[in-house]
């Protein structure tokens, strides 16, 4: 260590001016760190002239003291500019680095889908929910009873043959699989305390070949009310309402005469579907009707103190002329794509 | 029911040019949907022309041709197709001689199947024409020589266009007759509905012809089994007509109404009883007189008895079976089929003509019993006038002495042991009580009146005789139908009732959907399969299944049962995918499972309808029925993440089996818990149990894994298949009401890994829930991070490490305390597994 650095406003300015440099020089912020014993730590010009205030007289200590401490805030200054300088441009560099072409992200998982005649019985069921209806449900595989002679279907009348139905062996057993969700309304009848409002969703089945229009296996809504005082301008109401939610503001439902064995009067049902591809059109709905006293009795009900009325249609059906599905095929063949198409929004 | 135009005209006040289409529109609003129109699709020019002179010209092919000159128009006049008035036509057909008049095709007509006729050269000629079989104008089946119209009764003159002479230019409209409406399988019925849809004027078909009193034949109603109380005959008329001649023709105009409506001509006396049949709704049926033996008995089959129905068939009858039988024997299955032996022929003079009224649930049972519905028996089960025998005879005997040549006589018999028919009371306010709309007095009576009920009015209330031909009227709710139907239902008003507030989903319902939506988050796309598998199928995945439902008639044979398992129906789903190059899949399906357990055995007879049965009824019907509790299961196979950008293909396996239950389970507020198993159909070394402690009780909720290699190679599926498979009704009934919350601590948290060296044997999942319990309340969270196999631990064993998350409730914890707690755990898992703390 050389005695002979001396002290003064010049050889001070001399060293600052040389960090500055080297500060400067740094090209990333390793090298910077690298330098910062050199420039402004323990090992710097500033430092070692620092070492030297002891040697000084002591009139003059003060003021070089003065002098090395403004040098070394002005090299902590400069270190720190420069450590941000470079820190800003490494990071702009790494953000460079990281960046992705986001129209090529991978997928962690693909997207899930229900099925849609599931959504839309969902769908139809909340409707009622909101009216505060409740949902009933019952089993597929059913009475022959409950299916058909609490209906009011004789045993030997037509009407039971038009419904082509899957029996179970052996037909003693007097089960078959549900060719409605009507058997739900007589259980609802016979279990539920008056008045009775509940839609029942449910699957259904009929020997029919699977076609682009029918299914073997498929689905229905129907809908039951016994209350006091129901006429048929109380089933108007409610299948007009369902219509509107169904179908939009513009939906408007048309009741034409028919036959059940279940109601009388009985009608046919058809809506006006005022988004039907192809333009707005009357659409056959489904069927409908007051519930036939001797329904009303097989329930144990007093058909002169209370009334109802009930409604079905087919779920496949709806989802066809609604969400423009041409081919029942699509509904049964459990083919992902078609449930896709949807998601869980009808 | 299949209208001819011409034939309902005569009934039915139409407008000038209706079309069927026009009518069809009319009679949906009284409640006859439309079905669709008929007619015969020939076009012309048709006319009738003479043969005036023909040249059998043989053909090198063996056959020999006819070149005929025929006028198609009076001598000098212009043909109907705008050319000459003789015409040479190349002919066929040999059945014809000069002189004959027949129906000539002229250039430019059409034929069924779009069949264009134009003047084309063959055989040497230009044929400038066609003349016509009865088949080629779809009329009847004949094809054995063109219309010779001479022998069909007819001399019309030449030029006479031929569509209008033989009616191929009617047109039939078909609707929709719903069984409670018999009476509308005949003219006389529609005409009736039309007139009330239009409000016009209806001329019934019942007075073209006026009955005789008959008397002089013996006819019996013996009736020993009526079944539900009824006698299967109630009124028999019978009447002769004798002298006839049966070779005489049909006349175009019937067999033109009889074509459109359905049915093919036969003979003369065959289609006239079907002629009154359409018409009147009255099925009838030809006896040759002589052929009888004797008076007529209707009665029941006796045992072993046997029939030979005029199809030729020999039936062996059923003792319920109601026959017409005279000293031979059976001659008849009542309204279904007549018999052979005293069938009408071409040698008939003498007819017996029968119009009966018959029990509908007799013939239907007797129709399906011998797999023999015909136009008969469809009418008579759905229940026929009993006061328009008479009348239908009339009609008979009327249409075959003005054809036939025959002669109606009083020789017949008549028995009529009909009901007469109860009257309903109708409280006049009951209209409007269940349809909604005030109807006047005025509107009740005139309406029920215009359908053919007497009514009588006392105290405010109607007293209504319905009409012999609506047997369906029965309830005042039935004629309420009536009023409203006629005054039409766009009359009804639209009020929305009020229901009383409602309990929302119920918690099965809210359970279900979370559910279904937990499994759409894990990627899977719900599906709908038919639940028909094969008796193979149905056993993949039950174990002592020697029972499952049967169908008694299956859609497809080798599918006959209900599914015990979702899982047979998603395999086949996924083959279908995979056979449309959809190879990475994940399906589920929610749904019923039969379990026939013992259900399924014969029971008494149901309860009758109409009452409410009895506790003991109802529960005797209820315990026939299966369970049918609802599974929820899923399939994954193929990738799971597809190969992508920066990422590698990751297959699903066993563990997504699992996770997908897991998200079900916990989507429902329970906790899984997944345990080392075995089941039938799965991978036997990849299979977990999956359970739920519910209360302390543990509940077996189903099961997830891979699916044994041999039967995904059978099934032609990739050999790495994962499936679950959950009892929801189980799940169900676990899931808790209300979930209590834990507190949540701040105080930090003190982290440590514990790492245990175990035998191979030992179940990572019974040694975590180990050291879960032992840790004591201090322990918030762990997780298994780690098992290691390998070099540097001895062979057979494993380390699995265990990432543990300590809290206190009160105070930050120290080290020193979180591993205490985790000391406590590593001396039970060392005292029970053998496990050994790595450092």
């Amino acid at each position: 260590m050389s005695h002979n650095i001396s002290i003064s406003p010049e050889t001070i300015a001399a060293a600052v001016a040389d960090a500055v440099s080297a500060i400067s020089a740094a090209s990333d912020l390793a090298s910077l760190r690298a330098s910062k014993v050199s420039t402004v730590g323990e090992q710097s010009a500033v430092s070692k002239l620092n070492a030297q205030l002891k040697n000084l007289p002591h009139d003059q200590k003060a003021s070089a003291g003065a002098l090395i401490g403004q040098a070394r805030a002005q090299l902590q200054q400069a270190f720190s500019a420069r450590e941000a300088e470079l820190e800003a441009l490494e990071e702009a560099k790494q953000l460079e680095v990281e960046s992705v072409d986001v129209t090529a992200a991978p997928a962690p998982a693909r997207i899930g889908a229900r099925h849609p005649l599931s959504l839309l019985q969902d769908q139809i069921s909340d409707i009622f929910i909101g009216m505060g209806w409740e949902i009933a449900e019952g089993p597929e595989l059913e009475s022959e009873w409950f299916n058909f002679d609490a209906l009011n279907f004789d045993a030997d009348h037509p009407a039971r043959a038009m419904q082509d139905t899957f029996f179970v062996e052996p037909i003693e057993s007097h089960l078959l699989l549900r060719t409605h969700t009507s058997p739900v309304q007589v259980r609802s009848l016979l279990e539920r305390e008056l008045p009775v409002y509940v839609l029942c969703p449910g699957r259904v089945f009929r020997t029919d070949e699977l076609d682009a229009t029918h299914t073997p296996v498929f689905h229905q809504v129907e809908g039951l009310a016994v209350d006091k005082g129901l006429t048929m301008a109380d089933l108007r109401g409610t299948l007009e309402h369902f219509a509107r939610q169904m179908f939009g503001p513009e939906a408007k439902i048309r009741l034409r005469p028919s036959f059940f064995p279940f109601t009388e009067p009985s009608a046919e049902l058809d809506v006006w579907h005022p988004n039907a591809k192809g333009g707005a059109r009357w659409v056959e709905w489904g069927g409908c009707g007051m519930v036939n006293p001797n329904v009303l009795a097989a329930a144990g009900i007093d058909p002169e103190e209370y009334q109802g009325f009930a409604f079905g249609m087919g779920i496949e059906r709806t989802l066809m002329f609604r969400n423009g599905v041409l081919d029942m095929h699509d509904m049964v063949e459990a083919d992902i794509r078609f449930s896709r198409q949807f998601g869980v929004v009808l | 029911m299949k209208v001819p135009m011409s034939w309902l005209a005569e009934a039915a006040t139409l407008r000038p040019n209706a079309t069927p289409e026009g009518v069809m529109a009319e009679l949906v609003k009284v409640g006859l949907e439309e079905e669709g129109v008929h007619k015969f699709d020939v076009q012309g020019p048709l006319v009738v022309g003479e043969v005036l002179e023909y040249v059998a010209e043989p053909q090198s092919n063996g056959k020999t041709i006819r070149w005929c000159q025929v006028r198609v128009a009076a001598a000098g006049k212009t043909a109907a197709d705008g050319g000459a008035d003789v015409r040479g036509i190349v002919c066929g057909a040999s059945n014809f001689e000069v002189g004959d008049k027949v129906v000539v095709c002229l250039p430019g007509a059409v034929l069924p199947g779009n069949f264009v006729i134009a003047a084309r050269s063959t055989y040497g000629h230009v044929s400038d024409g066609m003349m016509a079989s009865g088949r080629e104008l779809s009329l009847n089946d004949d094809h054995g020589g063109i219309l010779v119209l001479q022998r069909m009764g007819l001399d019309p003159k030449v030029g006479t266009d031929a569509l209008e002479l033989l009616s191929l230019d009617d047109q039939a409209a078909e609707v929709n007759v719903t069984p409670d409406r018999g009476y509308c399988f005949s003219i006389r019925g529609i005409a009736r509905e039309y007139s009330h849809a239009t409000n016009t004027l209806f001329r019934d078909p019942a007075g073209h012809a006026h009955p005789e009193a008959v008397h002089g034949y013996s006819v019996t109603i013996d009736d020993a089994a009526p079944i539900r109380g009824k006698a299967g005959c109630d009124r028999f008329t019978v009447r002769a007509v004798r002298n006839v001649d049966p070779s005489r023709p049909t006349p175009p105009w019937m067999v033109s109404r009889l074509k459109l409506a359905g049915m093919r001509s036969i003979s003369l006396i065959v289609d006239i009883t079907n002629y009154v049949m359409l018409e009147l709704g009255q099925p009838l049926h030809a006896y040759d007189l002589d052929k009888l033996t004797g008076g007529i008995t209707v009665r029941r089959a006796n045992p072993g008895e046997t029939l030979k129905t005029l199809d030729g068939q020999v039936r062996k009858l059923h003792v319920e079976d109601l026959l017409i039988t005279d000293e031979s024997g059976a001659i008849g299955l009542a309204g279904v089929m007549g018999g052979e032996s005293t069938e009408v022929s071409d040698t008939t003079r003498n007819v017996l003509i029968e119009a009966a009224h018959f029990d509908p649930i007799t013939i239907a049972r007797s129709a399906r019993r011998h797999r023999l519905p015909s136009e008969a028996s469809k009418r008579f089960e759905r229940g026929v006038d009993t006061a328009i025998g008479a009348h239908a005879i009339a009609r008979v005997v009327q249409l075959l002495e003005v054809h036939a040549f025959g002669a109606g006589d009083s020789f017949g018999a008549d028995v009529n042991n009909v009901v007469p028919i109860q009257p309903v009371a109708l409280p006049l306010d009951f209209a409007e009580q269940l349809v909604g709309v005030a109807y006047t007095e005025f509107e009740i009576v005139s309406t029920l009146e215009a359908i053919g009920c007497q009514v009588k009015m006392a105290d405010g209330v109607l007293e209504v005789t319905p009409p012999t031909w609506r047997p369906d009227l029965r309830h005042k709710t039935d004629l309420v139908e009536e009023v409203a139907r006629i005054n039409g239902y766009e009359r009804i008003g639209a009020r929305l009732p009020v229901a009383p507030p409602g309990r929302g989903l119920t918690k099965r319902q809210k359970l279900r959907r979370n559910a279904l939506n937990a499994l759409v988050g894990t990627s899977a796309v719900e599906v709908l399969n038919y639940p028909f598998l094969s008796t193979e199928a149905n056993r993949w995945f039950v174990r002592d299944a020697d029972f499952a439902v049967r169908l008694a008639n299956p859609i497809q044979e080798d599918a006959p049962e209900l599914r015990l398992s979702l899982l047979p129906g998603l395999i086949e789903a996924a083959r279908r995918n995979l056979s449309r190059g959809l190879t990475d899949l994940a399906l589920f399906e929610e749904g019923s499972v039969f379990i026939p357990a013992n259900k399924v055995v014969k029971t008494a007879d149901l309860p009758v309808g109409n009452v409410r049965p009895n506790e003991k009824q109802l529960k005797a019907v209820l315990d026939t029925i299966p369970e049918q509790p609802k599974h929820l299961a899923a399939i994954f196979l193929g990738d799971r993440i597809d190969a992508q950008v920066a990422t590698k293909a990751v297959s699903y396996d066993y563990s997504d089996a699992i996770h997908a239950a897991r998200a079900v389970v916990e989507s429902l507020g329970a906790r899984l818990t997944v345990r080392q198993g075995q089941h039938k159909g799965f991978h036997p070394g990849r299979t977990a149990e999956l359970v739920v402690t519910d209360q302390g009780r543990i509940v077996s909720i189903g099961f997830a894994g891979e699916l044994d290699p041999s039967l995904t190679k059978a099934q032609d599926l990739p050999r790495r298949v994962a499936a679950f498979e959950l009892n929801l009704e189980k799940l169900y009934s676990v899931a808790p009401d209300a979930l209590q919350a834990s507190p949540i601590y701040t105080f930090p948290a003190a982290t440590q890994d514990l790492s245990l060296l175990v035998s191979q044997e030992v179940v990572a999942g019974e040694l975590l829930q180990l050291i879960k319990q032992e840790s004591g309340e201090l322990l918030e969270d762990i997780r298994l991070v780690d098992d290691y196999r390998g070099s540097n631990i001895p062979d057979g064993t494993k380390s699995l490490t265990f990432a543990l998350r300590f809290r206190a409730a009160d105070r930050t914890l120290t080290q020193v305390e979180a591993t205490a707690a985790r000391d406590n755990a590593v001396a039970a898992a060392k005292a029970k597994y053998g496990a050994e703390l790595r450092a």
